[in-house]
């Protein structure tokens, strides 16, 4: 009698054993009651059997790679923590770009996971819903490990202590919040598009990806590792993403043109967003990698570009305002944080003026014209600041219906002219940054019309008072303590502190 | 023709699979970032376990990448002794 070992399965068999073998056709209830969401958004699906995600991963092997990601993520937590890695980072300005990360980011990411869990529920087939479950597990790792990292610098650094509480409430955070909102308000394709596809792939390349080198250039050893083991993930997620595209856009011909708006929605709602992170990489960080715009040309132009030359036998086209977006390229990062920089009594995080040397580097970033646009202003306000009248907007501004983006970016093709457009809809007037903004507006007003608006909010009196003191309490703001400007701010008196230790040993 | 790329930790565990991809597809090209490396390569790149095992001097399992990968841009095609990403265009 000879005994022989059963043959090991190949990685394709595995995975076809565990997406097939552990769905079952139902009996005695209808599917469309099992999957109420499957079907009223007119994406069409012929074979659901169609779907295979290409990473394979069985859930045997996902929980073994994830837990040696958590292994070494924590490892090296806990070295900078035992290390006091907070004194090792280039200077004190840097942990401004981690309170921004940690208020507008993180709860995204937590958002992203409630989103990715009703995935989970909701598609008809076992493989897309393998993928979206363990997609959502990893964004509640994404927000856990990030709460985690941050938690050290706020033991020591101001504006770090309400960043949940702040992002259901503060001005500029309801930027990000009013996007998670609207995704996971939507039906499960158009979140996948949303999410998956256009945020997930054409976006979050340049958060995570020169971002987060960028917090490597600067010393910060938590945020780059707590940042690269996230988009690992990421590829996975962005895979998924585009598998899932592919697979809709195969099933039926009527579900392109319904594709095709969701794209050029969610490229625009994403690429609003991502204002605040073009301010962060050309302003905020003290050691730059690259300017804005050219992780914007990579990982948009090259990388987007080769993307949809691909989906181009669907008659996918490129997002309808990509145009627009790199007409704005040169002065995205300079108009959104000239706002902020106004805005600072009313910030939870430090603002500054950047040094001849910071200057001197963006417009060579950024060539004659903004030149031309900006220099002039930058010299004023250094100017206002040299006679003690540092300038902070008293009002409260207007604000975009759509991205809640107060209105201060510029026409297209002018940019010394603020861009404003209108819509009346049922006998009330609507405001939008953009074109882009508006035509969302217009194809779903009664979503829209909903929207929660900081600066309305307060006119209504729903933010704890009339005065700049009240709202601020009710933000949670500490006035003093996390707004103004950098120089100046108890945040700066630390840091120059521990530099000042560290002269002295030795010496 | 487009570029695919894939981005890798810049760590010791990633430099034996830099140094395969680099050898199996000839045509790429490096850009090195603080802490990450990214790879373009024009159409199609192909990690091959072999290869990887090779530099590294060990067994390999395909489904490692996943320990050093930051990002990537294409299609992917995956199984126990290759790893390819492309575009079909």
């Amino acid at each position: 009698m000879s005994v022989t070992a059963p043959k090991k399965l190949s990685l394709k068999e595995r995975y076809r054993i565990l997406t097939r073998g552990l769905d079952w056709t139902p009996t005695y209830q209808e599917p469309a009651k099992i999957f109420p969401h499957a079907e009223f958004e007119g994406i069409k699906i012929r074979d659901w059997d169609g779907f295979v995600d290409p990473f394979r991963l069985t859930m045997d092997s996902y929980w073994k790679y994830q837990a040696e990601k958590e292994r070494k993520l924590y490892a090296v937590l806990d070295s900078f923590q035992q290390n006091n890695g907070q004194t090792a980072i280039t200077d004190g300005r840097y942990v401004n770009v981690l309170k921004i990360f940690l208020t507008a980011i993180t709860p995204g990411e937590y958002q992203a996971h409630r989103g990715f869990a009703m995935l989970g529920r909701q598609v008809p087939n076992v493989g897309l819903r393998i993928a979206a479950q363990m997609q959502s597990l990893d964004e509640l790792r994404h927000a856990q490990t990030q709460i985690h990292s941050c938690s050290h610098y706020n033991k020591y650094f101001d504006g770090l202590h309400s960043f949940s509480y702040q992002h259901d409430r503060v001005w500029y955070l309801s930027v990000v919040k009013s996007f998670f909102d609207d995704a996971r308000t939507s039906g499960p394709f158009e979140f996948l598009i949303a999410i998956g596809f256009s945020f997930e792939y054409v976006l979050t390349n340049l958060l995570f990806v020169p971002f987060m080198s960028g917090a490597a250039y600067n010393g910060d050893l938590s945020t780059v590792t707590f940042g690269f083991s996230a988009q690992s993930d990421e590829s996975r997620h962005m895979t998924l993403g585009l598998e899932a595209i592919k697979f809709i856009l195969e099933q039926h011909e009527d579900n392109a043109a319904i594709v095709q708006k969701w794209i050029d929605k969610w490229f625009w709602r994403g690429y609003r967003i991502l204002a605040i992170l073009a301010m962060m990489m050309d302003y905020m960080l003290p050691k730059r990698i690259m300017p804005w715009k050219d992780a914007w040309d990579i990982y948009f132009n090259e990388a987007g570009g080769a993307l949809f030359g691909d989906l181009a036998r669907y008659g996918i086209k490129m997002p309808n305002t990509a145009e627009v977006a790199n007409k704005e390229a040169f002065r995205l990062s300079t108009e959104t944080m000239l706002t902020f920089y106004q805005m600072g009594h009313a910030s939870g995080f430090h603002s500054w003026l950047p040094s001849e040397d910071e200057l001197k580097w963006l417009a060579e970033a950024y060539g004659p014209e903004w030149e031309r646009l900006y220099l002039p202003r930058f010299k004023y306000f250094r100017e206002l600041e040299a006679k003690g009248e540092h300038y902070y907007n008293p009002s409260l501004p207007q604000l975009c219906q759509v991205c809640q983006i107060p209105m201060f970016f510029t026409e297209p093709d002018d940019p010394t002219k603020i861009c404003f457009r209108d819509t009346v809809y049922n006998g009330d007037r609507y405001h939008f940054c953009s074109d882009g903004c508006q035509h969302i507006f217009e194809g779903e007003p009664e979503k829209y019309v909903q929207a929660w608006l900081p600066v309305h909010q307060v006119m209504q009196g729903n933010c704890g008072g009339a005065t700049i003191d009240e709202i601020r309490k009710y933000w949670r703001v500490e006035d003093g303590e996390d707004n103004y400007d950098y120089v100046g701010s108890p945040d700066e008196t630390m840091w120059k502190s521990w530099q000042a230790d560290r002269l002295k040993v030795g010496s | 023709m487009s570029n695919v790329s894939i981005t890798l930790y810049n760590n010791d565990e990633s430099r034996g699979l830099i140094a395969a991809i680099l050898k199996d597809n000839p045509a790429s090209t490096t850009m090195r970032m603080p802490g990450v490396v990214k790879i373009d390569c024009p159409n199609k790149l192909t990690i091959l376990r072999e290869t990887v095992e090779n530099e590294l001097g060990r067994p390999w399992d395909v489904q490692q990448l996943h320990m050093s990968l930051v990002s990537l841009s294409g299609m992917v095609d995956e199984d126990d002794d290759y790893f390819t990403i492309a575009w079909n265009h």
